[in-house]
């Protein structure tokens, strides 16, 4: 089992899915020449050439459509949007089109794009370069939004995206591309639905997806050491849908629950888990879920306020201290 | 052009105007809901162009599209269906009057959000350019959606990558209610294209064979690589923007101007005989009286035809409002379907599985 960096399992993932299928093609803004802003898409362009890593113009709307209406053709696009923030820019395509059209023609005709999209609050970034995008996503039918967590998912998810006949979004965390793990040497797909039992535990789950997964295993381990608090890790993975059965049996088991996401809570994920767990198994709470989560503000450029506007390990301890009269 | 290519142009603007004007009717006996954009006044540009194009091309339209697929080859019965809402509609009831798709007639849709077929269109081109396949793409859109972002985006790309689409403007003057010269800085739409390098020619609308020759022309280029081509068509809507729109922003004589222009009768006089008078008849040599008789067999020939041609039109349309009416309606088994048949990723994992 080799070691990968979460950029090299995209690229392998790429590679592999390329060199199989020659419909699949890949296109964003420096992805050839320069080899991708986060390096995810390095040497295809000389291995695949021009037509199958095409560098767009910065028209974020119109190649996304691109991607669409090659899909519609049969033929298998990776669209790459260099930051998520520049997604707003092609939401008609994405919302209007690529989630519909499938819908539209009664079935008959597929759409089976994919979309990256590195998100995330990174280093200083500022406000328009710092969103989290996937509360937007996950409320339109006709769309599959997953988000790995590490570089065996980050390859998984996108070979299994690139099989899939459905319109295909990918969050992928800017933070997280340097980040090493191990990916199985064989191939291998992660299902796009269906979340992941990460760390087994019994006092309560921690639902997390993409980088806040990190923090809530580091909480995790903190809450068994300093407090013999034995808490769940449910990495949630696909956000849409939710794995509304493997949400409700870890809480069955657990009783408590808090969700750590990096984005504001308004109308996230966290609200979705929370509203499953109410319809699914309300009797089995001890105590009210929680969410830990985003401050509601544009995230600030400051170095320190960047980091308090978002929750971290330390957040997570303490909430689930309070949750758990600690 | 030879007699059979006009009369089947002339065929399919009469069942355009007469779907359009059965539609309207549907809908004002509320049997069609939603909206409905209707085509009458613009036929010679959808039937010029698409008898220009080969039935391997794909098309992307627009919410204005159901003349767009009829000409395409779809059923009436099948687009009556889906302005129905109907099952056996050509959307499965799932799209609507807006959203007409076909994979076998490489339909590629009807798009309610202005501009924002360009991209499709544009993606259409590159995976055709992209399989090196021979066809070329056909988009359809209206004056209005040049100011849209898209417009220029794509127009750059497809001129960028040389790719094999042909762009028609439909241009009927009119963004919805806004004429024109209040909606344009540059009222000229073809001039627009040539800011990208796209050789881009304004063609009168309301002539369909000027239609079809000017279409022909520039597939031609297309096909032998030379990229992107730029038509606009000069037209005019007869109706309102939609049913919702009773139009009543337009100055009547203009209107009236624009219906004296009417191209299926302007195709009409292209066709229908011309009766000689008693004195035409009886005068001249032999060979002219022998000419004026067997063009008259011809006009006899011809009147006759064309009365069976507008009742084989009328015959057909009523059957496909009838095909409509009493066609089941989609279950909402049938919408999870549409939304989530996805056999080939089930599969994926079915192979995955141990």
């Amino acid at each position: 089992m080799a070691e990968l960096s979460y950029w090299q399992a995209i690229l392998r993932a790429h590679d592999e899915e390329m060199a199989r299928d020659p419909l699949v093609f890949a296109m964003g803004e420096d992805i050839g020449v320069a080899g991708g802003t986060y390096k995810a898409t390095t040497g295809l362009y000389a291995k695949y050439g021009e037509k199958r890593v095409m560098d767009t113009p910065i028209s974020e709307n119109s190649y996304t459509g691109i991607g669409v209406g090659a899909a519609m053709l049969g033929c298998r696009p990776i669209v790459e949007i260099m930051s998520v923030n520049f997604a707003w820019l092609a939401m008609d395509q994405l919302m209007n089109n690529a989630a519909k059209i499938h819908y539209m023609s009664g079935g008959r005709i597929r759409c089976p794009l994919v979309l990256r999209l590195p998100g995330g609050t990174a280093h200083q970034l500022g406000a328009q370069h710092s969103a989290r995008m996937e509360k937007v996503f996950m409320g339109v039918p006709g769309l599959r939004v997953v988000t790995p967590s590490s570089p065996r998912d980050a390859y998984g998810l996108l070979k299994s995206a690139v099989r899939c006949d459905d319109p295909v979004v990918i969050i992928e965390h800017e933070a997280m591309y340097n980040l090493k793990g191990e990916v199985p040497d064989d191939e291998h797909f992660t299902p796009l639905e269906g979340s992941e039992v990460v760390r087994p535990g019994k006092d309560l789950t921690l639902f997390a997806y993409n980088i806040s997964v990190h923090w809530a295993l580091a909480a995790a381990e903190r809450l068994a050491k300093e407090q013999g608090v034995e808490a769940e890790v449910v990495d949630l993975r696909a956000l849409k849908p939710l794995d509304r059965t493997g949400i409700a049996a870890s809480v069955r088991k657990t009783h408590r629950a808090i969700v750590v996401e990096e984005d504001e809570a308004a109308v996230g994920v966290g609200a979705e888990v929370i509203a499953i767990l109410n319809e699914e198994c309300f009797f089995e709470l001890d105590a009210a879920p929680v969410r830990v989560h985003a401050r509601d503000v544009p995230t600030p450029y400051n170095r320190r306020l960047e980091k308090a506007s978002i929750p971290n390990a330390d957040d997570v301890v303490a909430a689930a201290r309070k949750l758990l009269g600690r | 052009m030879d007699r059979d290519t006009i009369r089947t142009m002339l065929r399919d603007m009469l069942r355009a105007r007469a779907f359009e004007e059965a539609a309207a009717q549907a809908y004002a006996q509320g049997e069609i809901a939603g909206f409905l954009h209707l085509y009458p006044g613009e036929e010679a540009v959808a039937v010029g162009v698409l008898h220009a194009a080969e039935p391997g091309d794909y098309v992307v339209s627009t919410y204005r599209e159901h003349v767009h697929a009829l000409v395409r080859g779809i059923p009436a019965a099948a687009i009556f269906a889906e302005l129905l809402g109907k099952k056996t509609g050509v959307s499965g009831g799932m799209g609507g009057s807006m959203h007409l798709f076909d994979r076998e007639r490489r339909f590629l849709g009807g798009y309610a959000i202005v501009g924002e077929t360009f991209p499709i269109a544009l993606g259409a081109a590159y995976a055709v350019a992209y399989r090196q396949l021979p066809e070329a793409v056909l988009c359809f859109f209206g004056d209005g959606a040049v100011n849209q972002g898209t417009f220029h985006e794509s127009l750059n790309m497809a001129a960028l990558w040389r790719l094999p689409i042909l762009f028609v403007c439909e241009n009927n003057r009119y963004q919805i209610g806004t004429e024109i010269h209040r909606h344009s800085a540059v009222t000229e739409i073809y001039k627009r294209a040539c800011g990208y390098g796209i050789p881009a020619e304004k063609v009168d609308g309301m002539d369909v064979l000027a239609v079809h020759e000017a279409t022909r022309r520039a597939l031609a280029r297309v096909r032998a690589g030379e990229g992107p081509q730029f038509l606009e068509m000069e037209t005019y809507r007869f109706r309102g923007h939609s049913m919702a729109d009773p139009g009543s922003y337009r100055p009547t004589v203009e209107v009236q101007a624009y219906e004296a222009n009417d191209p299926i009768a302007a195709t009409l006089r292209g066709v229908e005989f011309h009766y000689p008078s008693a004195d035409e008849l009886g005068s001249g040599h032999d060979c002219i009286q022998g000419f004026c008789d067997h063009c008259c067999q011809e006009g006899h020939l011809d009147e006759a035809a064309l009365a069976r041609l507008r009742q084989e039109v009328a015959d057909e349309i009523a059957a496909a409002r009838d095909f409509a009416r009493q066609s089941p309606a989609p279950s909402m088994d049938d919408a999870w379907a549409a939304l989530l048949r996805n056999r080939r990723y089930d599969r994926l994992f079915e192979e995955q599985a141990p």
